[in-house]
């Protein structure tokens, strides 16, 4: 019988520990468990063996941490090739009547993904592939991810055993005390992100005693289409009198999982600590139970690295922000590759309540491929909102969906047969619920009806490509009334019919409705409670709309959405702000400095960005820069040269002028003049990861009027070097923290000498002295940061 | 055998936060701690991983049974002692993530949380050397890779002691940093008797 079939009419019991087995039989510490394969393939036999006479249907292969961060190629073959050969003789001397099978187990990388860690995901993958391939090549029944304790990792092994095997695939996660997994996933969202790629059986293993991991399973449980693993330790061990005790006895191990195999869990194991007779005992107790049905949940559900988000609950309001359309410093931010504008986007818009935020960068003159890549990693690293991934080229949704962090919204498809063939592929492989647009190769119907025929036709091309239902959510296009009277009373109806008819989610984009007429937003609200009362689950909407989260709010309130009206009462307040912003005091000054400085002194952001607005209606950008903005920052930065001023202030000194230059700059969007002699390239040298530092610098000097190009953190001298000889840039800034990384500084002043020898470069960081900065050549150590901007503005100063 | 634990909040000393992030008393600066503080207490976490091994010192060689390091000053730490735990403590990634947002959005924030979170990671290991106190006669101060000539590089021979990252969730870089990056590792010298149970 192959695996997949044992799996789905039966109870899966799977081995115990190996790793406390083997430090009994004397496994050294520091010493790899998996050479043992050949250096004691006997012990590993009958460890093996004893798990399958227990009455275990899955053995592991001793291979946990078998990959090639840790073994050389052929080192890396032969442990796999003699842990597979050696869990079959297990298996075949075993004297077990049971069904038994060989699990290639694969356990976390050991290192932490970027940007968390150092290990790009990519290569994370690449890591896993070798691994599967091995395991392949060599013959397992099944492939097993075990113990990973962060959800990207688990999608880079997930996607290298998919890309590199046919092999039922079960993972299990290693949760806290706190329900979730180390890097932050729930267990809803490890079900959406598994879910969505396709596993044969997903669950909870290792860290803790099954009842403490009790209820982040039977989460699982309430989630899980498919079948729910539990595999936990033999309970918290605790010392007494120096030796290791467990919180609870074999028997009581046993009874606990035996309870949540009534309640519906159908793969059963032990993790650290446990021995065969844990097996033995839980085997016996499973025995005269019978496997519990698997319900499909029919969930319509997307996740981000922490949380899901489930449609038909309540509306789900999807920000439409992050789009250059018609936004012309969007798209300034974009050619410029300004990416923390995107990122504050992202941030205000989940203030204002968006609970997913759509991404779409595509525009002419940028690399959308790499831009929306690039976009969705930065997001996701700052950000726990799930995206929807907005892209019409094929590319750039699959490079952006392969590094999503969890399972993603689709922006989207359509009824004509290309766009299916192109889109549901990428679905079916990275999971993802799709958005599904009514028209094909005639266009938009213009009757409800027409619409409907096209979304039963998606589903049909869908259901071929194996994508449930409940993954496709259908948005039948908001027309714009002003062209066509009846356009919004057909898409009312479309929704109706798609959610009655179908059973289907939809989504829409509001505002186009009211596309060319005055006071968008009031028609715009009100077709988007129409909407609601018809059906809709979600909308593309502007959150910082007054109109549109009104009629969300109240809308939840009055359908006995909002319990205790908590979330109306919590934000009603908001809806009349405009009137009293309008009363509010506009002094704030005491009377040696003007408004705006005072405010960019106190550190005020709103405040300096308001009284900004307000004089650039009668005072030029330059003016204003040069007698508010500039001479503040002077006061503050000359307090903080003499002690007067500590460093948080004049960092909120710092953000609060740049609040005021955001508002310039939005004002002066597309009028500006790159000029490169004040260019300060930025990087923290390779090896290093800190960067406080390094963004101080950079903060005063984009304060200074500099164009500051930030390589990050961990940049190859190389890198650095070519970025200063393309942008021709007279002065560079290198930040250290750590004394290991002086030398890779030396390094890239080395390169920046023989590459660019015109450039000027300043060093920083908490372990460099003049003495050091001397040693390693740079032309000037900087104390701290307004050291360094005025060194910077000497050497402008000098050849403009 | 590596045993964890995990802790309930510790008392926050705002004076050890405004010392680390360089910061004035004045109230500007304080609001900007509560708010700081308000943001990143419900992503903290406390846990430690820990081990007791015998310890026999031979000079400059510490031999801690399953693994020795050579370090003069470590062994000057230790002396006297037939015992010492070895442990790990974190506050956990979240706190990474706040403070990466923050360094992209707003550095003065970036600031305060780097300084909440030196100062949980000490306050944590305060409160993990306390209990170990609490059980035996004296402890030395903790002493942790990198302090004098005890190498960094010695963080992978403890991390491999404590099996970190199954233990607490902690990895190690190339270049020997931790992440979570406010996590701590140390050895404590026990002056007396074993712990039964901390």
């Amino acid at each position: 019988m192959n695996f997949r079939d044992f799996l789905r009419n039966n109870i899966v019991c799977l081995d115990g520990g190996m790793g406390t087995l083997l430090q009994a039989r004397g496994l050294k510490l520091g010493e790899y468990p998996e050479r043992w394969n050949l250096s004691h393939a006997e012990e590993i036999i009958d460890i093996h063996r004893a798990y399958f006479d227990a009455g275990s249907n899955v053995v592991c292969t001793n291979t946990f941490g078998a990959n090639s961060l840790k073994f050389e190629p052929n080192e890396l073959e032969d442990i796999i090739s003699a842990a597979i050969s050696n869990a079959k003789a297990a298996k075949a001397q075993s004297t077990s009547k049971k069904e038994r099978f060989v699990a290639l187990d694969i356990g976390p990388s050991g290192k932490l993904l970027k940007p968390l860690g150092d290990l790009d995901f990519e290569d994370a993958l690449e890591v896993f592939a070798k691994t599967v391939k091995l395991g392949v090549k060599y013959g397992v029944d099944l492939i097993i991810i075990e113990t990973m304790n962060d959800s990207y990792e688990t999608k880079a092994a997930l996607l290298a055993a998919k890309e590199n095997s046919d092999l039922p695939i079960i993972v299990s996660n290693a949760y806290g005390e706190d329900g979730k997994l180390m890097t932050g996933a729930s267990p809803e969202a490890m079900v959406a992100l598994l879910e969505g790629m396709g596993v044969d059986a997903l669950g909870a293993n290792c860290s803790l005693g099954p009842r403490q991991l009790g209820g982040v399973v039977r989460r699982l449980l309430e989630k899980a289409s498919v079948p729910v693993i539990l595999k936990p330790n033999a309970g918290l061990p605790r010392s007494e009198n120096g030796k290791t005790v467990f919180d609870i006895t074999i028997d009581e191990f046993s009874s606990q999982i035996a309870e949540l195999v009534k309640a519906g869990v159908r793969v059963v194991g032990g993790c650290c600590g446990t021995t065969p007779e844990y097996i033995k005992s839980l085997c016996d107790k499973i025995a005269p139970l019978s496997p519990v049905k698997i319900e499909p949940k029919n969930l319509t559900v997307i996740s981000s690295y922490s949380h899901a988000v489930e449609f038909g609950k309540k509306p789900i309001l999807i920000g439409e922000r992050i789009n250059p359309t018609g936004k012309k410093r969007f798209k300034q931010a974009l050619l410029e590759n300004d990416i923390d504008y995107i990122l504050s986007e992202g941030v205000n818009q989940q203030q204002k309540g968006a609970q997913v935020l759509d991404v779409n960068v595509g525009m002419p003159d940028i690399d959308e491929i790499a831009m929306l890549k690039t976009a969705v990693c930065e997001l996701q690293a700052i950000i726990d909102l799930p995206l929807q991934i907005d892209s019409s080229n094929i590319a750039a949704m699959q490079a952006a969906l392969r590094r999503y962090n969890g399972k993603a919204m689709i922006n989207s498809v359509n009824g004509k047969d290309e766009s299916m063939r192109s889109v549901f592929p990428l679905v079916k492989k990275y999971g993802g619920l799709v958005v599904a647009l009514t028209l094909d190769n005639n266009g938009i119907p213009e009757t409800a009806e027409g619409r409907f025929k096209i979304a039963e036709k998606i589903l049909k091309t869908a259901a071929e490509y194996g994508i449930d239902k409940k993954d496709v959510i259908f948005d039948p296009l908001a027309l714009t009334i002003s062209a066509d009277n009846n356009a919004a009373k057909v898409t009312l109806s479309s929704l109706k019919a798609i959610k009655e008819r179908l059973g289907c989610h939809t989504s829409l984009g509001v505002s186009n409705v009211s596309f060319g007429l005055p006071n968008r937003d009031a028609i715009n609200g009100t077709f988007f409670a129409l909407a609601l009362e018809n059906g809709l689950s979600a909308a593309i909407m502007n959150p910082y709309s007054a109109d549109m989260m009104k009629v969300y709010y109240t809308y939840n309130v009055l359908k006995g959405l909002d319990s205790n009206c908590s979330e109306y009462i919590g934000t009603a307040g908001s809806f009349v702000t405009e009137a009293k912003a309008a009363n509010a005091p506009q002094s704030v000054s005491d009377q040696s400095y003007s408004d705006c400085q005072y405010a960019i002194i106190k550190g005020f952001k709103e405040k300096a960005a308001e009284i900004t607005a307000t004089l650039l209606s009668h005072t030029s950008p330059l003016e204003v820069i040069n007698s508010e903005i500039i001479p503040a920052l002077n006061i503050v930065g000359k307090g903080f040269e003499k002690k007067r001023v500590y460093l948080p202030q004049l960092l909120m000194s710092a953000e609060a002028a740049k609040a005021a230059f955001e508002v310039i700059k939005a004002a002066s969007s597309g009028k500006k003049g790159s000029a490169s002699q004040n260019t300060f390239v930025i990087a923290t040298v390779r090896g290093d990861v800190h960067d406080i530092g390094k963004n101080i610098v950079k903060l005063l000097l984009e304060n200074y009027g500099f164009n500051v190009v930030d390589l990050g953190k961990d940049v190859p001298p190389q890198v650095i070097a070519d970025k200063v000889v393309e942008l021709h840039a007279p002065v560079v800034g290198l930040s250290a923290l750590m004394t290991t990384t002086v030398a890779q500084m030396q390094e890239t002043i080395k390169q920046l000498r023989l590459k660019a020898p015109w450039c000027k470069i300043i060093v920083g960081g908490a372990v460099l002295t003049q003495e050091y900065a001397d040693k390693i050549g740079a032309d000037k150590y900087a104390k701290d940061a307004m050291e360094g901007v005025r060194y910077a503005q000497e050497i402008i100063n000098a050849i403009s | 055998m590596i045993l964890t634990k995990t802790y309930s909040e510790p008392p926050f000393c705002k004076k050890e936060i405004l010392r680390y992030a360089g910061g004035d008393k004045s109230e500007l600066t304080l609001a900007l701690v509560r708010e700081c503080i308000g943001e990143a207490r419900p992503l903290l976490k406390y846990k430690i991983c820990y081990r007791e091994l015998e310890v026999k010192l031979n000079g400059e060689v510490c031999d801690f049974g399953l693994f020795r390091l050579e370090s003069k000053d470590l062994s000057q730490n230790l002396k006297g002692c037939k015992k010492a735990i070895v442990f790990a403590a974190t506050v956990g990634i979240e706190l990474d993530r706040l403070i990466a947002k923050y360094s992209r959005l707003s550095p003065a924030r970036a600031l305060i949380l780097q300084a909440i979170g030196s100062e949980r990671a000490e306050a944590l290991c305060d409160a993990f050397c306390a209990d170990i106190a609490g059980e035996c006669a004296s402890v030395r101060p903790r002493f942790s890779p990198g302090y004098g000539d005890l190498s960094l590089e010695s963080q992978k021979i403890v991390f491999s002691a404590l099996d970190c990252e199954r233990s607490a969730g902690i990895t190690l870089n190339d270049s020997l940093l931790m992440s979570p990056s406010k996590s701590v590792t140390a050895f404590v010298g026990l002056n007396e008797n074993t712990l039964s149970e901390v």
